[in-house]
């Protein structure tokens, strides 16, 4: 077994720390006469922080249950209350979450509100109405449109308006007048806390690779939770320069990295570090992945000085709700760039829009360009649709074929 | 250089012995509860047919699921590039490998000089595998090595529309129930097994010369139904089931 510790990185614990005090000062909301908004991971957030809301994200608070492996449990109980197994492992045990209040941190805050957008599935829509109904509090629906091809005009229109409802749903929850002159600041830097974000993750073309898709799927949640603020700018800067650092000393996260590999779908949570180490067995480093990338796909998009319009064409562009044909653009831009061997794709029973048109895209990534792909059958949080010996046969004979094409 | 192969599936233990590129013999025994003791039988099996000592064993590769028991194996490899190599080894013109084994399938496609180019296992559902069929003889009252000709005998196979084990065995007990004819049920769950494999070949547009190898190819009428689903004509070699332990033994003699 290798030992990926050796090379600790100094930035995990300042993360922990930081992801604490930001779920204490959620759950303290109520005391302190702040209130509380849920919100989908690909909602426009800045809004909420420019009115002083404490965002909360039962996607980032599931994938943490997922880490905890206690996600069978939660799922099985809202299998209990009566909720289909099909339905998305994170709705199952969000929704079961709230009723036992169960999890690693004993669940998360009542909100006072829910911003459900659907730019990363439709499930979400139902899976907020329940929560609404649960916790008898407004629902703000955002309806981001597919972009198979282009964002068409009336797209950007339709978008656009919602952003203004938006805006007046927030004004009548806090009762203040929206602070415009706040968004511009908070929207500099979510726009400043994504261009880091995209550096670090940029970092990863240095070979040996200086940290890991497993590492990003890690540091992640700062830029997810913690969008538009200073304290997540600035983590990203510390991060950078670690890396930075690393790539100075040519410390590479998988000890003699061999083989580079592309990861796609969302992050097997109970399985990190058996599969990190599976990998790592192998010589091969994860090196980028399509997900992490996501919370920057779309800063392209974003104009500083125009920021609630740009906003709302970053929110609709986003990787989950454009066609397969640019889904596999970005890959193929990935494979590139990265300088890749091979792509692992994580087909994930829970997640329906990220899974679907796989099978094309594998196919357009093998003509392509020609490198094996692995498509691994598991799901993100619920651990019973995951078969530990089937998945390591796979990555093994993935690994053989590489091996034998590089040799 | 006299290298072996074992290969440790889940339901039978396999065996062979490679001398200059040349195989000497190959050996099958039940694989049972002891994974390592399975090993060590069908290696000793297979020393004693060839009338081989231990020691002028140059090399060991271990593969099938229980390849990491074999602790003393020189190497585990996966059972798809074992399947592959083997195939190769036995008939170098092969490009295409449909394996069905006991609790996996999965199909090969070969480069023309006998690398893995890609492969396709089925999911985490039993369907298409030889349990598939042990669950479904059972079901039908007949002994396994006999369901490949029953369902020979049918012109009209019943349509079994479960894609799960569990769910098929009931909808075959109904058809028993509602008196349908023995060689159109046994038809009609080789039709089934084979669309779900034929499936795998598909996805990785498996090239010609196809060969089938794993035990259920010993099962004739599971082969026609092959032929019929993947649309290509199937080549059933006389060591169907060894072929992944004389992959592994070829490739021990590479290490």
């Amino acid at each position: 077994m290798s030992d990926t510790k050796k090379h600790k990185m100094k930035s995990a614990k300042k993360m922990r720390d930081l992801m604490t005090t930001y779920y204490i000062d959620a759950l303290s909301a109520s005391q302190n006469n702040k209130q509380v908004a849920w919100i989908t991971s690909g909602g426009p957030v800045e809004p909420l922080l420019a009115m002083d809301i404490i965002p909360v994200y039962p996607e980032n608070h599931a994938a943490m249950i997922g880490a905890s492996k206690m996600g069978d449990d939660l799922c099985m109980k809202a299998e209990e209350m009566g909720y289909s197994s099909d339905l998305c492992s994170y709705a199952r045990a969000d929704i079961s979450c709230s009723v036992v209040k169960g999890g690693p941190i004993g669940g998360l805050p009542k909100p006072d509100m829910l911003i459900c957008c659907n730019n990363i599935c439709g499930t979400v829509l139902k899976w907020y109405e329940v929560q609404a109904r649960f916790y008898n509090v407004p629902l703000f629906i955002l309806d981001t449109p597919m972009c198979h091809t282009h964002y068409h005009p009336e797209t950007a229109t339709y978008v656009r308006a919602q952003i203004d409802e938006y805006i007046l749903f927030l004004e009548q929850m806090t009762k203040r007048k929206f602070d415009h002159e706040k968004l511009m600041q908070v929207g500099r830097l979510s726009i400043e806390g994504q261009l880091l974000w995209q550096k670090v993750l940029n970092t990863t073309r240095h070979k040996p690779s200086p940290m890991s898709a497993f590492d990003a799927f890690f540091f992640l949640a700062l830029i997810v939770t913690l969008r538009g603020t200073r304290v997540a700018v600035d983590f990203y800067k510390e991060l950078n320069r670690e890396m930075e650092e690393r790539i100075q000393k040519g410390i590479g996260i998988v000890p003699n990295e061999k083989y580079r590999l592309l990861w796609d779908n969302l992050p097997v949570w109970y399985q990190l570090k058996w599969l990190s180490n599976t990998f790592s067995d192998h010589g091969a480093c994860l090196v980028a992945d399509t997900y992490t990338s996501a919370w920057c796909g779309t800063i392209k998009y974003i104009d500083k000085d125009n920021f609630l319009d740009s906003m709302a064409e970053a929110h609709t562009r986003i990787y989950l709700n454009i066609g397969v044909d640019q889904m596999a653009e970005q890959v193929l831009d990935m494979i590139k760039f990265y300088d890749v061997d091979g792509f692992v794709m994580h087909s994930n029973r829970s997640c329906k829009p990220y899974s679907f048109g796989q099978m094309d895209i594998m196919k357009i990534v093998r003509d392509k360009t020609g490198i094996p792909v692995l498509m691994i059958e598991a799901d993100m949080l619920d651990s019973r649709n995951f078969s530990q010996s089937q998945v390591e046969t796979r990555i093994d004979a993935f690994m053989e074929i590489i091996k034998q094409r590089k040799a | 250089m006299i290298t072996a192969g074992i290969d440790i599936g889940s339901i039978t233990a396999k065996a062979a012995l490679i001398k200059d590129n040349k195989l000497l013999a190959t050996q099958v025994i039940p694989t049972g509860y002891d994974h390592l003791g399975a090993a060590i039988r069908v290696f000793e099996a297979v020393l004693r047919k060839a009338g081989i000592n231990k020691k002028d064993i140059s090399a060991i590769v271990s593969t099938g699921y229980g390849r990491a028991s074999v602790t003393f194996a020189d190497k585990a490899m996966t059972e798809i590039v074992c399947h592959g190599t083997g195939a190769h080894f036995l008939n170098p013109e092969i490009r295409g490998i449909i394996d069905v084994g006991g609790q996996d399938s999965k199909a090969i496609l070969l480069s023309q000089d006998g690398k893995i180019q890609d492969f396709a296992m089925n999911d985490k559902c039993a369907a298409g595998t030889g349990r598939f069929l042990e669950v479904m003889a059972r079901a039908m009252d007949v002994k396994l090595e006999q369901l490949g000709d029953f369902g020979f005998l049918s012109n009209t196979p019943s349509k079994i529309s479960s894609i799960c084990t569990v769910f098929a065995e009931s909808e075959v007990i109904s058809m028993i129930a509602k008196q349908e004819k023995r060689e159109d049920i046994i038809a009609g769950i080789h039709d089934s097994a084979a669309s779900r494999v034929a499936i795998l070949a598909r996805k990785i547009n498996i090239k010609e010369p196809v060969v089938m190898t794993g035990g259920v190819a010993k099962n004739t009428g599971m082969v026609e139904a092959l032929k019929k689903h993947i649309k290509c004509d199937l080549i059933v070699g006389d060591l169907p089931q060894e072929t992944g332990a004389i992959g592994a033994a070829v490739l021990a003699s590479k290490l």
